[in-house]
């Protein structure tokens, strides 16, 4: 250990007691998955963690019906303000069981335990702290009054943020009053298995919140079931289009949250060591697995080498390695697969012409791991401008105008965040106005909370999840204004239609 | 004696121009005891990217706007319109073979419409945007912002003009662009509308109309990758199934068919249905 060399300071994994398989949580219990169980592995170290039931169509039309006879039953029933108590008592629960959850994220998933320690488990309590609140104030959710809950939400979820994504899902939908079936992503399914004991432990009433376990196939089984009324989706733009064409024709109400390229705009102006800071946090937070990632950092020109030297001296103080050590900045890509489709866009990048650079760090043996890189020279046709990596690589580019880099910004099909670095408060609102994405942080980068807003314009998805726009992703209005969709209505879900002409006057009063 | 009329050619209106559609095709328009009305323009392709390209390069200027501004020029349409009421009763009547009174009643109604929707403009960002108290030393905004370029299949049945009215003007309100294919069987007055916006305030491109048949139109538009919306009022006649996988290719913002007379009624909610949520946040200095 040389000086200034941090001793290991691993958290503990005595208080995390994992069984050796999980089953599917349906009406209230855990049965077995009727498909063939797969394992869940550490990427960090690639041992075994545990066997993952698997659902299978079956498994899945068992929990749409548990979901939907607990709608019927219970749910739909009950008061907002009981509905809440629940909530409450789940934001409590995960509170309380906040460490074993973040040791079991870091192992599962491998991000470092500093941010499932300090940001996903917080958030996820968060989430639904401030949902609980709303269940007995729907009148004030945006969609007039009186609004209806949908019936039964069909959950999937994707691998970089487990638990906190199944909190942003499931907490909204029960506050408005439907009832969940979750899939979770096929490497990241323990938090949620863990999750379902805490719903155990919160008597939450049975069939309220159904997981089920599996791969791609399961989640297509979920999202195609004629008995579930709405489809709420995180993940690639690819699988969201496909679930879009899907619905087609049905009246499936659908919130989609999908990639991004987003946009981190470092002005001359900035303050150049906290926007250095920001860019890291913006790439390297979660190793880049993070959909509203600034993985394209545009840069003025003329302080184009002085960002670029101390960005690396930065990224030369990140810390790679074992997830659970509490120092640890960089923990491990999540599976073998996308450590390959990051390491084929990377090299790409280098054969297109773009200039390579990554942190000089020691790589585990075992695990799947991805050293901090970034590339300059890049060219707005190149794919690693173009394509989401979706892990620690950051595109630079340059511009010498805000007008170019508005233009650069948002050329791009997709549109979730962009980041702006300037001390000019004027130059920031003007730029944020202009920037078509759905989520803007102005010198700052990656923060969420459960009060604000977050989805994406264009092919980076549609709906919103968090505030009280993301409470109407799960909410219809109690009539609709007179106008009759044709599309049928599933059954026990028929909107109720006014029979009578809404005339402009009427409706204007 | 009675004096020789002089028709009117009805043509397509696209970047605020009035030109026929480059197919050189027209279609018989009949009246509704089946008497010869007009020959319209009917819509091609091409024409419809043509709309996409006046619409996409309107874009910028009509959702820059103030609000202010554009509730005035919607404004003024209404004004415009009830200067020209003779000629869309007119047009009504002969067209869909209503009376009188049904007529001026359709034209009073989608006057009064460009009105409600024309106070909207510089109301609906605080009425669907808030702050957000969120942890942290962050001033947090969502507003509301217009979706881009939305396409439209207007309602084909009845009320040829009050249907393309409720279905453009909510479009209009946030700052989208419009391409529109009106009513195919009573295009008449959707053609005459685009005359009222070419001599009201509303900048070329922000509404483009086509004529046509819907069936052959619509489908270029769904699948059009600068389309960022398509509004399926009207399409209950077409695939609209398969309109709607096809616009899942860019994940197009999608409205369904509504069938009835109050398809398109007024509401709030079509406003939004073609708003973007974007969320700020801006960092406040720790004092």
């Amino acid at each position: 250990m040389k000086f200034l060399d941090y001793a290991p300071a691993p958290e503990s994994r005595a208080l995390l007691n994992l069984k050796d398989d999980y089953g599917l949580f349906i009406n209230g219990d855990f049965t077995a998955g009727r498909g063939t169980p797969f394992a869940t592995i550490n990427p960090a170290t690639e041992q075994h963690l545990a066997m993952i039931a698997t659902a299978n169509e079956a498994d899945v039309d068992a929990a749409v019906s548990a979901a939907r006879h607990a709608y019927d039953g219970v749910w739909s029933r009950l008061s907002g303000s009981d509905r809440g108590k629940y909530l409450f008592r789940i934001a409590r629960l995960v509170q309380e069981r906040a460490r074993e959850l973040a040791v079991a994220e870091t192992l599962d998933n491998g991000k470092p335990i500093k941010e499932t320690r300090d940001a996903d488990i917080p958030l996820v309590a968060a989430w639904f702290f401030y949902y609980a609140g709303w269940a007995d104030k729907l009148d004030h959710a945006g969609v007039g009054p009186n609004p209806a809950s949908l019936g039964v939400a069909a959950q999937v979820i994707p691998w970089n943020f487990p638990l906190m994504m199944l909190a942003w899902k499931i907490a909204p939908a029960l506050a408005a009053g439907n009832t969940v079936v979750l899939k979770p992503a096929e490497t990241t399914s323990l938090t949620a298995m863990l999750f379902a004991e805490i719903l155990q432990q919160a008597d939450l009433p049975a069939g309220v919140v159904n997981i089920i376990t599996g791969d791609g196939m399961t989640g297509q089984a979920l999202v195609n079931h004629p008995g579930v009324n709405k489809v709420a989706f995180t993940g690639s733009t690819a699988v969201g289009r496909a679930i879009a064409r899907s619905v087609a024709g049905t009246d499936k109400k659908v919130s989609l949250e999908l990639g991004g390229k987003g946009a981190n705009i470092v002005f001359d102006d900035a303050p150049i060591d906290q926007a250095v800071d920001g860019i890291v946090r913006g790439i390297f937070f979660n190793q880049g697995h993070v959909c509203c990632a600034g993985s394209r950092l545009l840069v003025q020109e003329s302080i184009h080498d002085d960002v670029i030297e101390r960005l690396k001296r930065r990224m030369q103080t990140l810390r790679l390695g074992d997830p659970l050590d509490k120092n640890t900045d960089i923990g491990a890509i999540n599976s073998a697969e996308q450590l390959a489709r990051i390491r084929e866009l990377s090299d790409l990048g280098q054969q297109e012409g773009a200039e390579r650079w990554s942190v000089d760090c020691v790589i585990p043996d075992n695990g799947f791991w991805f050293a901090p890189t970034i590339f300059t020279n890049v060219a707005t046709s190149h794919r690693i401008a173009r394509e989401e990596i979706f892990g620690p690589v950051l595109s630079v580019l340059t511009f010498r105008t805000p007008a170019e880099a508005i233009a650069k910004a948002n050329n791009t099909p997709y549109g979730l965040s962009a980041g702006i670095w300037s001390d000019k408060g004027s130059r920031i609102l003007a730029v944020a106005d202009k920037l078509r994405a759905g989520v803007i942080w102005a010198n700052t980068f990656n923060q969420f909370d459960p009060s604000s807003p977050f989805g994406g314009f264009k092919e980076s998805g549609y709906g919103r999840e968090g505030g009280r726009h993301g409470l109407a992703a799960y909410l219809k209005p109690a009539l609709r204004s007179g106008s009759r969709s044709i599309v049928a209505a599933p059954e026990n879900t028929a909107a109720p239609v006014s029979k009578k002409t809404v005339s402009a006057k009427k409706a204007a009063k | 004696m009675n004096r020789l009329a002089i028709p009117k050619t009805y043509k397509l209106y696209i970047g605020g121009k009035f030109p026929r559609s480059e197919s050189g095709r027209v279609y018989e328009v009949l009246s509704h005891s089946g008497e010869f009305l007009a020959n319209a323009a009917k819509g091609s392709r091409k024409d419809a990217r043509d709309a996409v390209v006046a619409a996409r390069s309107a874009f910028r200027g009509w959702s820059g706007a103030s609000p202010y501004n554009r509730g005035q020029v919607l404004y003024r349409i209404a004004e415009l319109l009830e200067g020209r009421r003779a000629q869309f009763v007119d047009e009504i009547v002969k067209s869909e073979g209503t009376s009188d009174s049904d007529a001026s009643a359709q034209v009073d109604e989608a006057i009064d419409r460009w009105v409600w929707y024309a106070g909207w403009a510089d109301k609906y960002v605080q009425v669907a945007g808030n702050a957000n108290p969120v942890s942290g030393a962050f001033f947090n905004l969502s507003v509301p912002e217009p979706t881009g370029i939305v396409a439209i299949v207007a309602p084909q049945g009845a009320q040829s003009l009050l249907g393309l009215v409720s279905a453009i003007a909510p479009a209009l309100v946030a700052g989208n662009t419009v391409v529109v294919v009106a009513n195919e069987n009573a295009p008449l007055s959707a053609i005459s509308l685009g005359e009222v916006l070419a001599t009201s305030d509303v900048p070329g491109g922000v509404v483009n109309i086509l004529t046509g048949s819907p069936a052959e139109i619509v489908p270029w538009l769904a699948s059009h990758a600068d389309v960022n919306a398509l509004d399926l009022v009207g399409a209950a006649e077409l695939d609209w199934v398969d309109l709607q996988i096809s616009a899942a290719e860019t994940l197009k913002r999608v409205l369904s068919p509504e069938a009835g007379e109050d398809a398109a009624a007024p509401a709030l909610s079509r406003i939004l249905a073609f708003t973007e949520l974007k969320t700020v946040w801006h960092t406040k200095a720790l004092l």
